[in-house]
């Protein structure tokens, strides 16, 4: 009976994804894309993967979806002249037989998998003692491959000054993106004062529970992020200006908190990010609350795109 | 039990996807946007189903970001759209 | 008890399922954008809503009950508001 369900859910998966690429409208294409994404968390909690899961629902759902639109609406000058010039049949030959090609690698790949496949996974819900953390995905995330997810997040603050820098030089500290405006009395503005409150308290109990349960300080990040966005598409608050000095104290939070506590941990303890047993939890956690602080503001940050607006003086 | 909840979830995803099938080819934007609207509840109403069926409490969880992001992502797009319509001017009384 | 809270959710979860149908019947028959939204909506509301209902004997205790209660009231929140904007998008699109 769950083989028909799985079945019904790779075909429409495919369907959509199908349908994506095809679609003739920009705006088409990126709600068909938006919407896979949404279903592909469904098909991450079939796997029993309810952490990846709740990463497919936050970015590849909404954001990216916001993400490639706020992308589009930047093209869209150009967009008659991209789709007067259709590739010849040679190419797209080539192109196919590239993709089918790589389907092909990644099908043997994965179907002459030895069974059972290689994994590390017995091994990290082992070691689970070391943190006292009962979540295995936020014990690899935070403590056993602390490293890549502190790198992770500078990589984050990187591309976010990549974004910035593709402004112009007079307006470098400015307001990001469109002022936007909405009816204050309208039904976009309720919905950006109502929804707001239980999504900040939704973010933070997924970050408080992941030490336990699914969830994680990313996803968190996400659906503050989302509801920060929110308040900003319905004209409620502008976009901050990008010179100022409490909104780049935010950006660093993260990593910066992250950073001291590794040193903290080649100072008073044995290596680089190691943290002593009997602390590991709280560490963890006063390593993660400022995280999401940034995750939030540079997912927003990076939606809002480069200044396009002069800071006031 | 489980099995009734399984049927159901797949009973739900078929109507999703005939739907979707409708609302893709629909002509215009608002058709489009329906889609995310659908599938954000539809999915939301399968993957509780499919969480209940088969023992899975943190399927709720999902749920509950799924509903914020799937709010977030029709919000997005009727915004957009709402500003390609009249070629750059905003329709201010949203 | 078991039998009847087993029985109580066999009959909303099969309501709340009906309510899908005949929302995705709607949406596929109806002629226009406004009529087709309105079906969405009922499926929206009335059938996530008894899913939930239905799910709720089965939840992860009160805090369970709490957060599938809580899924339901998001969605009717953002689902009748995106309504509204999505149908004053399409008259727009009609009348311009």
């Amino acid at each position: 009976m769950g083989l028909g369900f799985e079945i019904g859910l790779v075909v429409l998966v495919l369907g959509l994804a199908t349908w994506t690429i095809v679609a003739r409208e920009t705006f088409a294409a990126v709600v068909g894309f938006a919407t896979y994404g949404l279903l592909l968390a469904l098909v991450w909690v079939r796997l029993s993967a309810p952490d990846v899961a709740l990463t497919e629902a936050a970015i590849g759902g909404g954001l990216t979806g916001t993400l490639l639109l706020g992308a589009a609406a930047r093209l869209r000058a150009t967009e008659a002249a991209a789709a007067a010039e259709r590739p010849g049949a040679q190419l797209r030959l080539v192109a196919a037989v590239l993709s089918a090609t790589v389907t092909a690698g990644l099908a043997a790949a994965v179907l002459f998998l030895p069974d059972p496949a290689p994994t590390l996974a017995p091994a990290a819900a082992a070691n689970a003692a070391a943190t006292t953390l009962g979540n295995p995905v936020t014990n690899v995330l935070m403590a056993f491959r602390a490293m890549d997810t502190l790198l992770e997040k500078v990589v984050l603050l990187l591309a976010l000054v990549g974004v910035w820098s593709l402004a112009p030089d007079r307006l470098w500290g400015g307001h990001p993106g469109p002022r936007h405006e909405a009816d204050p009395q309208g039904a976009f503005a309720f919905l950006a004062r109502l929804l707001p409150p239980p999504g900040i308290v939704i973010g933070i109990y997924i970050l408080w529970v992941s030490a336990d349960h699914p969830g994680g300080a990313f996803q968190s990040g996400t659906i503050l992020a989302a509801m920060w966005m929110l308040v900003m598409m319905a004209g409620l608050a502008d976009t901050p200006p990008v010179s100022r000095r409490l909104l780049r104290l935010a950006l660093i939070a993260g990593p910066l908190v992250f950073l001291l506590v590794g040193l903290g941990g080649l100072w008073l303890g044995d290596a680089f990010l190691a943290y002593p047993v009997a602390y590991a939890k709280a560490l963890i956690l006063a390593i993660e609350f400022p995280m999401i602080l940034t995750i939030a503001v540079t997912l927003g940050l990076l939606l809002a795109g480069p200044p396009e607006r002069e800071r006031e003086r | 039990m489980n099995t009734f909840l399984v049927v159901a979830a797949s009973f739900i995803l078929l109507m999703v996807a005939l739907g979707l099938v409708r609302i893709l080819r629909g002509p215009g934007d608002a058709e489009r946007m329906m889609a995310a609207q659908l599938l954000g509840t539809g999915g939301i109403a399968v993957l509780l189903l499919q969480g209940a069926g088969s023992g899975m409490p943190a399927a709720v969880d999902v749920g509950l970001t799924l509903a914020l992001l799937a709010a977030f992502a029709s919000i997005a797009f009727v915004k957009s759209a709402a500003r390609s319509r009249r070629d750059g001017s905003q329709i201010t009384d949203l | 008890m078991r039998l009847v809270l087993d029985l109580f959710t066999i009959v909303t979860v099969s309501a709340g399922v009906f309510f899908f149908l005949a929302g995705t019947v709607g949406l596929l028959r109806f002629p226009d954008a406004l009529t087709r939204l309105h079906a969405l909506t009922k499926a929206d509301n009335l059938g996530l809503g008894l899913v939930v209902v239905g799910l709720l004997p089965r939840a992860d205790g009160v805090l369970g009950a709490l957060k599938l209660i809580s899924i339901w009231l998001l969605v009717l929140l953002a689902s009748a508001t995106v309504s509204q904007l999505i149908a004053r998008v399409a008259r727009r699109n009609v009348s311009a």
